[in-house]
């Protein structure tokens, strides 16, 4: 059976396109068959974050539309043929997604994925509101910041009203992920820490992203962050964020933590 | 000075949290009413506009929203000159 998730946020520039990318390859890289799509009309992102910018020649308004098929549409992936990209149009706006148009394209991946994970744009209008309409189970990014963490709530609210489950009285599973987080800064009182932010959002946390550098240098080389250095601190959490998802216990860990004496000590300096 | 600092550090995450707390606390309990002041600024103007003359660029309406009690301030200017109206 396939899962429909929704990577949203609200605010924008918390790493929803990242996560999207990083947890789409995670799954892909358990072998199971997984297609990452963005609902970002007018600013596609995931395309150049997956690097495979290049290689778009449709997208998902032409297939909504009728002038490709779903087929034509989808860019597998170099490294994982488990992976796919379904691209968002970049001439297009947001008005060319339509409802049916969009139910039908996800009626139809469910007939041959696993996994269909949807990038949702920032903001709380058609493209965000259609692309968590069909979704199982959302996850929410959040950074550990005010303007952040107030968006997200926002966000909860309308997955427990605006999408499809909800109308029909059922819930969409929510799990919060953390990104962003650095865990010396949230330490020395500068930062939300980890149980403030669950504490307010009161959804269960999937995952603790810390902030790093191996991110951007990912995007840098158009790799999702699990691909490009798995061995990576957010790799890592991006890894174990999607064994969760895919149903597995296993216990967060917060990045950064466990520190010795002395990295204790340079680290507050350096930070 | 910087040393004066480093020994009175107040750390800025408690104070975030707070606020968040208390927000959310009515953005939560709030949700469909988000013009509340409004309605609130023309049904009051109304009033008083049936027993004296008001300008309506010099009211001002402030809210403040606490943990446990919301506070409205309405502040309608009335000119020495506007009079009051007939009943």
């Amino acid at each position: 059976m396939a899962k429909v998730v929704v990577v949203t946020s609200g605010k924008g520039g918390v790493g929803k396109t990242t996560s999207t990318a990083a947890l789409g390859a995670a799954l892909a890289q358990r072998n199971e068959k997984t297609v990452v799509v963005d609902f970002d009309v007018g600013l596609r992102n995931l395309d150049l974050v997956m690097g495979a910018e290049r290689r778009v020649v449709y997208d998902l308004v032409n297939v909504i539309q009728g002038d490709a098929k779903l087929t034509q549409a989808m860019i597998r992936d170099k490294r994982l043929e488990t992976l796919f990209l379904l691209p968002a149009s970049q001439t297009r706006d947001k008005d060319a997604l339509t409802p049916e148009g969009v139910e039908r394209v996800m009626d139809e991946l469910k007939k041959h994925f696993d996994w269909i994970i949807c990038d949702s744009p920032a903001g709380i209008e058609r493209g965000a509101t259609l692309a968590m309409r069909h979704a199982d189970v959302a996850v929410v990014v959040t950074n550990p910041e005010v303007s952040s963490v107030r968006d997200s709530d926002r966000i909860i609210g309308l997955l427990d009203a605006k999408t499809e489950r909800a109308e029909r009285g059922e819930r969409v599973e929510k799990h919060l992920l953390l990104t962003r987080y650095d865990a010396v800064r949230a330490e020395r009182g500068d930062m939300l820490k980890v149980d403030d932010v669950l504490e307010i959002l009161s959804i269960p946390l999937i995952g603790i992203v810390p902030e790093s550098a191996d991110v951007l240098k990912a995007s840098n080389l158009g790799a999702p962050v699990t691909l490009a250095d798995s061995r990576s601190a957010p790799a890592i959490a991006y890894l174990d964020a999607a064994r969760r998802l895919a149903g597995e216990t296993l216990p967060i860990t917060i990045p950064g933590e466990k520190r010795g004496f002395l990295g204790k000590i340079f680290g507050r300096r350096a930070a | 000075m910087s040393i004066f600092r480093f020994f009175s550090k107040q750390s800025s995450a408690p104070t975030a949290r707070e606020r968040l707390q208390v927000l959310l606390a009515h953005e939560r309990a709030s949700v469909g009413q988000s013009d509340l002041v409004a309605v609130l600024r023309e049904e009051i103007l109304a009033v008083i506009a049936k027993h004296v003359q008001v300008d309506r660029d010099r009211v001002s309406v402030k809210m403040d929203r606490g943990e446990h009690v919301t506070t409205l301030e309405v502040d309608i200017e009335i000119p020495i000159t506007a009079g009051v109206r007939a009943a």
